[in-house]
C-alpha cells in the first residue's frame, strides 16, 4: 500500500488531516464532519441541560423563580437559601441521614457477603461448587413475585423495620457473578503458593485475592451503593410509617405527587389535607431533587475510572 | 463462605417463590398458607375474565413492541457513532455523560421529565410565556407510551451502549484495512464488517428482551400511573400491586403475579432455544 501518498482533498473545508484516522480510512463527508459534532452536542444537551436547569433552580432566590415564571435557566442571585432552609432539620434531613445509613450499612453487608460467596464459588472443587452456584444462577431465571415477598417479609416481622430495606434486596445474583468472574481470573499458582506457605483460606482471601481484586471489590460496591441510594419500591412496600422514609420517597411525595409531608414525628399518611407545613417552593424542590442526585455525581467518576479498566466489560461478555 | 448468600437467597428468594402456592388459595393473612381454603384455578379463571386484566397484559406487550422498535437500536447507533469519533478526549467525555442516567432513580427521572415538559414545567412554562397554549405532556394518555419510552431512552440507551461498544473493540482492525484496500467503501464496510461483527450481541440482547417481554420498568409505571390513568399505565406488575397487594385480595395478585413469571420463564427459555436453532451461542448452553 501506498501509505504516504494519501494527500487530504483541497477545499472549503479541508483540514490537517487527523492523527488518529487510519491511513487506509478515507476522510469524512462534509456531512459527517459537520453532522457528528451537532449530533454529540446535541446527546450532550439533552442530558447535561435538565440537571444544569434543575441546580440553578434550586439556587434561585423566590423573587429570581418568580420573575422567571417557574425554572430558572439564566442565573441570577443565586442563593443557598433553600439548602440551609432544607438541612436545618425537618423531613429532608431526616430522610437524608436515613437514606445515607442505609446505603453505608447496606453496601457494607452486600459487599462482605457476596467477596464471601464470591470467593467461595470461584474455587474449582470447593464443596458443592456446582449445586451452590446454579441456586445462584436460578434466581435470574425467575423472581419471587411482589406479593408473597410482601408475605414473608410481613411475617419475619420487617414491617417499617429498616432491615427490611436491605435484607431482601443484600444479594444482587449478576455482582456476585461479575466477582467471581473476576476471581477465577486469579492464577491459581498464587493460591496455591499461599497455602504451601501455610495459609488458611480466610487468610488467603484477605492476604493474596482481596489486594489483586481493588478495582472488582470497588465498582460492586459502588453498584451496591447506588442501587442502595436509589431504592424506593422496598421502601414504599415495606415502610408504613412516613417518619421512617428514604429520599427517594420523599422526593417522589414532594415532586412527583406534588404532595406535603408533615414535619412532625407522628404522621400516618401523606394526603394534602394533613399536610400542616406550606407548600414547598419551586427553589425548595429543586434543592431536593439536586440532593438526591449530589452523592451519585460524587460516586461517580470512581465507577467511571474502573470502565476503562475493562472490568464490568469482561464480565459482562462473560 | 458461601453460606449467607445461600441463606438469604433461599429465605428472600426460594421462599417467596414456593409461596407462590397462594395463587391457588383463598388466601386469608389471618388463617394464613396453610389453613387457607385450596380453590384450584379459580383465582386464574377469574384473572383471565377481568378485562383490566387483558388490558395490562396488552398494554405490557404494545409498550415492548414499541420499545424493540424505538429503543433497541439507539444503543446500537450510538456505539457506532462514538466508535467513528477518533478523538480519545471527545470520545471518553462523551461516554462519561451518556452513562451517568443509569445511576440516577427512576424517582430522579420522572421528577427531571416533570420539571422540563410537564404541566408546570419548563417547556409549558416557555409556551405560556410566548402567548401559546401550554401542553403537559405527562399526563396524556394517549402520548404515554412515547413518553415512557423516551424516558427510558434518556436513562438507559447510553448504558446499553457499553456491550456494542465492547463488541465493536474485538473486531479486528485488519478486516476494514483489508476491504477499504479492495475498493469498499465507508457503507460497505459497516455492512459486512461491522454489523456481522454485532450481530451475537445483538442477537443476545433481543433474546433477553423477548424473554423479559413481560417486563417493562416497574418503578417508571408505578410512579406515573396515578398521572395518566390505570388505562394507559397499568402494566402487569403494577396491575399485581393495585389489584393485588394494595386492595389485600392477596391469592388473586399473587395468580397474577405467578402468571407473569411463568410466561416470562417459558419466553426466556423458547428464546434461548429459537437461537442455538439458528446457530447463535444464546445465553445458556448446555455445557
Amino acid at each position: 500500500m501506498s501509505s504516504q501518498a494519501v494527500k487530504p482533498p483541497a477545499g472549503l473545508l479541508s483540514r490537517r488531516r487527523h492523527p488518529e484516522r487510519p491511513i487506509w480510512e478515507e476522510e469524512p463527508t462534509l456531512v459527517g464532519r459537520l453532522g457528528k459534532p451537532v449530533v454529540l452536542a446535541l446527546v450532550f444537551l439533552v442530558i447535561a441541560f435538565p440537571l444544569y436547569v434543575v441546580v440553578v433552580t434550586s439556587l434561585s432566590s423566590t423573587e429570581a423563580v418568580t420573575r422567571a415564571g417557574g425554572l430558572v435557566v439564566v442565573p441570577r442571585e443565586l442563593t443557598l437559601a433553600a439548602y440551609v432552609q432544607l438541612l436545618s432539620g425537618g423531613v429532608v434531613t431526616r430522610a437524608l441521614v436515613i437514606s445515607t445509613a442505609i446505603t453505608i450499612v447496606g453496601t457494607a453487608f452486600s459487599l462482605l457477603i457476596t467477596v464471601l460467596a464470591a470467593y467461595g464459588l470461584s474455587r474449582p472443587g470447593s464443596l458443592w461448587h456446582r449445586p451452590l452456584l446454579f441456586v445462584v444462577l436460578l434466581t435470574f431465571l425467575f423472581g419471587p413475585g411482589i406479593i408473597p415477598s410482601y408475605l414473608l417479609v410481613n411475617s419475619l416481622g420487617l414491617i417499617d423495620s429498616y432491615a427490611s430495606l436491605i435484607l431482601p434486596t443484600a444479594i444482587s445474583a449478576f455482582n456476585l457473578i461479575v466477582m467471581r468472574a473476576f476471581f477465577m481470573g486469579i492464577p491459581a499458582e498464587l493460591i496455591d503458593s499461599a497455602r504451601i506457605d501455610g495459609a488458611g483460606e480466610f487468610a488467603v482471601l484477605t492476604r493474596i485475592v482481596m489486594p489483586l481484586s481493588k478495582a472488582v471489590v470497588a465498582v460492586v460496591g459502588l453498584f451496591y451503593a447506588v442501587g442502595y441510594w436509589n431504592a424506593f419500591f422496598n421502601a414504599m412496600l415495606y415502610l408504613n410509617d412516613n417518619t421512617k422514609w428514604p429520599l427517594q420517597l420523599v422526593l417522589r411525595t414532594y415532586i412527583v405527587q406534588a404532595q406535603v409531608l408533615p414535619s412532625g414525628a407522628g404522621g400516618v399518611t401523606a394526603t394534602p389535607a394533613l399536610g400542616l407545613a406550606p407548600a414547598p417552593s419551586l427553589a425548595i424542590k429543586m434543592a431536593i431533587v439536586v440532593l438526591a442526585v449530589i452523592p451519585v455525581l460524587l460516586v461517580y467518576p470512581f465507577i467511571q475510572k474502573h470502565f476503562t479498566k475493562g472490568v464490568i466489560i469482561g464480565a459482562v461478555k462473560g | 463462605m458461601v453460606a449467607p448468600v445461600i441463606v438469604l437467597l433461599l429465605l428472600f428468594h426460594y421462599l417467596p417463590t414456593l409461596g407462590n402456592v397462594i395463587a391457588f388459595q383463598d388466601y386469608s393473612p389471618y388463617v394464613g398458607i396453610r389453613d387457607s381454603e385450596f380453590v384450584g384455578l379459580a383465582n386464574f379463571s377469574r384473572m383471565f375474565a377481568d378485562g383490566a386484566f387483558w388490558s395490562a397484559l396488552v398494554n405490557t406487550l404494545t409498550i415492548t413492541a414499541f420499545q424493540l422498535v424505538f429503543f433497541f437500536p439507539i444503543p446500537i447507533l450510538l456505539a457506532l457513532l462514538l466508535n467513528s469519533v477518533l478523538s480519545v478526549k471527545v470520545r471518553t467525555f462523551i461516554q462519561g455523560v451518556v452513562y451517568l442516567p443509569h445511576f440516577f432513580s427512576w424517582v430522579l427521572v420522572v421528577s427531571l421529565f416533570q420539571q422540563m415538559i410537564g404541566g408546570a414545567g419548563l417547556l409549558a412554562q416557555s409556551l405560556r410565556a410566548n402567548g401559546f397554549q401550554a401542553v403537559d405532556l405527562m399526563t396524556n394518555p394517549d402520548g404515554f407510551i412515547l413518553l415512557v419510552t423516551l424516558q427510558a431512552v434518556w436513562k438507559d440507551a447510553g448504558w446499553g451502549m457499553i456491550v456494542f461498544l465492547a463488541a465493536l473493540s474485538t473486531i479486528n482492525p485488519a478486516l476494514y484495512e483489508a476491504a477499504a484496500a479492495d475498493g469498499a467503501n465507508r457503507w460497505r464496510r459497516m455492512w459486512h464488517i461491522t454489523l456481522p461483527g454485532l450481530r451475537p450481541v445483538i442477537v443476545l440482547l433481543l433474546i433477553l428482551r423477548l424473554g423479559d417481554a413481560l417486563t417493562v420498568g416497574f418503578e417508571q409505571f408505578i410512579l406515573q400511573r396515578n398521572a395518566v390513568g390505570a388505562g394507559a399505565a397499568e402494566v402487569l406488575d403494577t396491575y399485581v400491586y393495585f389489584e393485588g397487594l394494595l386492595v389485600g385480595d392477596f391469592g388473586y395478585g399473587a395468580a397474577a403475579g405467578l402468571f407473569k413469571g411463568l410466561v416470562g420463564l417459558v419466553l426466556v427459555l423458547a428464546a434461548n432455544k429459537f437461537a442455538h436453532l439458528v446457530g447463535e451461542q444464546g445465553v445458556y448452553s448446555r455445557s
